[in-house]
């Protein structure tokens, strides 16, 4: 295997409260692969979320990161990084999509105007440049772009999610973390959003961190896996490996809990 | 739909239509549709589609725009006072968030006290907690345990099961559940699904199931009616539409649902964004031309 991406080694997460602290990630530790898409799944409170947050450095008080948590992007790691050092690792090495990152968009600003802000402040873009970079990024999600002069409203909760994913695409980014973000909408607008990135990243070579609760889903889309109960990663291994030949009973039990299209529960 | 029972409930070409101008939405567009007693029929669409609309419609919380309600073969809105009391009980509902639906002030075996002295007056005094227990039994729970609680002593899956035993009070001849476990935790969503089929099999119940989720419909649901853009596109039994679709956007649909024997990475399995496109646009369109696919499996023209 190539020399990892990221390697989160140890990574334990408390959350500190009044009368006594919550762990809610604990001691989990495990690689992406450049160009890999690496995904973590788990029920509700399992501590996906907080893990998404704090590789993307947004994690916030109480949160705190316990001192022997390393989390290695390219070698450096990103618990270590100042204030300057931290502006030019956001987007530009890892960027992250929410579930609700449709909302996100601001409402009274063209789409083209919220792409320059993200290219002038990072890349030093002219007008012009940013225009022409900005029409190359909505192609890539199937946007027209000549609607780059539209407002949010005027596109649908499938289209805005693909403009959010453009325009964290646009800083040519190392690895994209995604917590959930085709979960408000339909099955087909999902189906073609994650192909999309399928594709782009075959051609564009990011890597992606991807999180949801669907373990079919999961496997349509991941390399590689891993399995998250009560903070801990309690099994990892390739997409085909937790799918058919799950080892742990967590995950057993999760895939018995899936109805199957054609009939009965899966397996 | 084929059942041999009359059918309880009856939506009979419904239409609804918000606001007016060239601004309305028409949510539901000549919807027809039958509950019968020990059968549950699945509403499956994507987000906006109306399912939500013809659960309201059904509860009554919606005046239809066109069409009417039929209970028991009568039209609901020429019905007398009692009809409609008969209608209020006979028709309960199970709502989506578990959390929302329960008053954190009260206990849980206060949730089921209140419907069983609106709907269930022959009840006195030591029969009501004798029937508040049976209904914790019923729907799985430790009576000694779980009624004493209050909503937030309990988890997700719990508190849908007390939302059930809360309708299941009003000794209902139908249950409109919509999107009853889209909010639960994926482990517990099957014990949830299992507990409707169930008691509709047991207690004869018509079960109108409202989902996204078109794999756990074939779980639960006898028949199943797919929605595009206010109308049923496709409906009958749910195997053979499953097994055997024939509009283009329940064919969209099927393709696009997760399924990890298929890879993104195989050309095969790609849904492509222009077809979806047109797919989406040709099933917009009003359509009166019905066909029959098969015995029991009906489609309309697109
Ligand atoms: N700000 C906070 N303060 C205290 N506890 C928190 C805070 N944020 C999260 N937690 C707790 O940490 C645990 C992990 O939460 P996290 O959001 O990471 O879960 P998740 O796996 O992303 O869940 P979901 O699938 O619901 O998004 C949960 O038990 C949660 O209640
Ligand atoms: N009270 C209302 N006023 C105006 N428009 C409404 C109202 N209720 C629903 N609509 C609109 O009617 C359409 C159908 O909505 P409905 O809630 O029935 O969809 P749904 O299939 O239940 O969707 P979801 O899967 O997101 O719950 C939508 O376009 C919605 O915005
Ligand atoms: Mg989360
Ligand atoms: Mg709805």
């Amino acid at each position: 295997m190539t020399a990892p991406l990221l390697s989160v080694k140890n990574l334990t997460i408390d959350y500190i409260g009044e009368e006594k602290d919550f762990r809610a990630v604990d001691n989990v530790s495990f690689d992406v692969a450049p160009g890999e898409v690496f995904g973590l799944a788990g029920e509700s409170g399992c501590g996906k979320s907080t893990i998404a947050f704090a590789i993307s450095r947004l994690h916030k008080p109480p949160a705190l990161i316990r001192r022997e948590s390393t989390i290695l992007l390219n070698g450096r790691n990103v618990l270590d990084l100042d204030d300057k050092a931290l502006r030019d690792f956001r987007w530009r090495e890892v960027a992250m999509v929410f579930q609700s990152a449709m909302n996100s968009l601001n409402p009274v600003l063209r789409i083209e105007q919220q792409f320059y802000d993200v290219l002038k402040t990072h890349k030093g873009m002219s007008r012009a440049e940013a225009r022409d970079r900005t029409a190359e990024m909505l192609k890539l999600v199937d946007i027209a772009p000549d609607r780059m002069r539209n407002y949010p409203h005027q596109f649908s909760g499938g289209m805005r999610q693909r403009i959010v994913i453009a325009i964290c695409l646009a800083l040519d980014p190392r690895l994209v973390v995604m917590d959930e973000p085709t979960t408000a909408l339909d099955v087909v607008v999902q189906r073609e959003i994650l192909q999309r990135i399928n594709e782009l990243r075959r051609k564009l070579g990011f890597a992606v961190l991807f999180i949801t609760h669907d373990l079919g889903l999961m496997v349509q889309f991941c390399d590689r896996i891993g399995i998250m109960l009560g903070g801990k990663l309690v099994e990892q291994g390739t997409a085909d490996a937790i799918y058919r030949t799950p080892e742990h009973d967590y995950t057993k039990k999760l895939w018995a809990s899936f109805p199957s299209l054609h009939g009965g529960v899966l397996r | 739909m084929s059942a041999t029972s009359a059918p309880i409930l009856t939506l009979d070409k419904i239409s609804k239509t918000f606001g007016g101008g060239p601004g309305a939405v028409h949510a539901a567009r000549s919807i027809s549709f039958s509950l019968h007693a020990g059968r549950a029929l699945a509403v499956v669409g994507e987000s906006g589609s109306g399912k939500t609309t013809c659960a309201r419609i059904a509860m009554r919380e919606y005046e239809p725009s066109e069409g009417r309600l039929l209970f028991k073969g009568k039209p609901v809105d020429t019905a007398g006072s009692r009809e409609i009391a008969d209608y209020r009980r006979s028709v309960q509902m199970i709502f989506q968030d578990p959390f929302a639906s329960l008053n954190p002030a009260h206990t849980i075996a206060y949730h089921l006290k209140r419907p069983l002295m609106l709907h269930r007056p022959e009840l006195k005094g030591a029969a009501i907690g004798e029937e508040i227990t049976a209904l914790l039994r019923q729907v799985k729970l430790d009576p000694d345990i779980v009624a004493p609680k209050y909503p937030h002593e309990l988890s997700g899956g719990q508190r849908q099961r007390v939302n059930i035993a809360r309708a299941l009070a009003a000794k209902p001849e139908v249950i409109v559940a919509d999107e009853p476990t889209s909010m639960l935790d994926v482990s517990v969503r099957l014990g949830v699904l299992n507990l409707l089929s169930e008691m509709k099999r047991e207690m004869n119940l018509g079960l109108l199931y409202i989902t996204h989720d078109i794999a756990t419909a074939r779980y639960v649901a006898e028949d199943i009616a797919v929605m595009y853009a206010g109308q049923i596109v496709e409906w009958g039994n749910t195997g053979k539409v499953i097994d055997n679709p024939a509009h283009p956007y329940t064919k969209l649909l099927l393709s696009a649902v997760p399924d990890p024997d298929i890879r993104f990475d195989d050309p095969k399995a790609q849904v492509s964004t222009s077809e979806a496109d047109e797919t989406r646009r040709r099933s917009a369109a009003t359509q009166e031309t019905i066909r029959e696919v098969e015995p029991d499996h009906f489609v309309r023209a697109a």
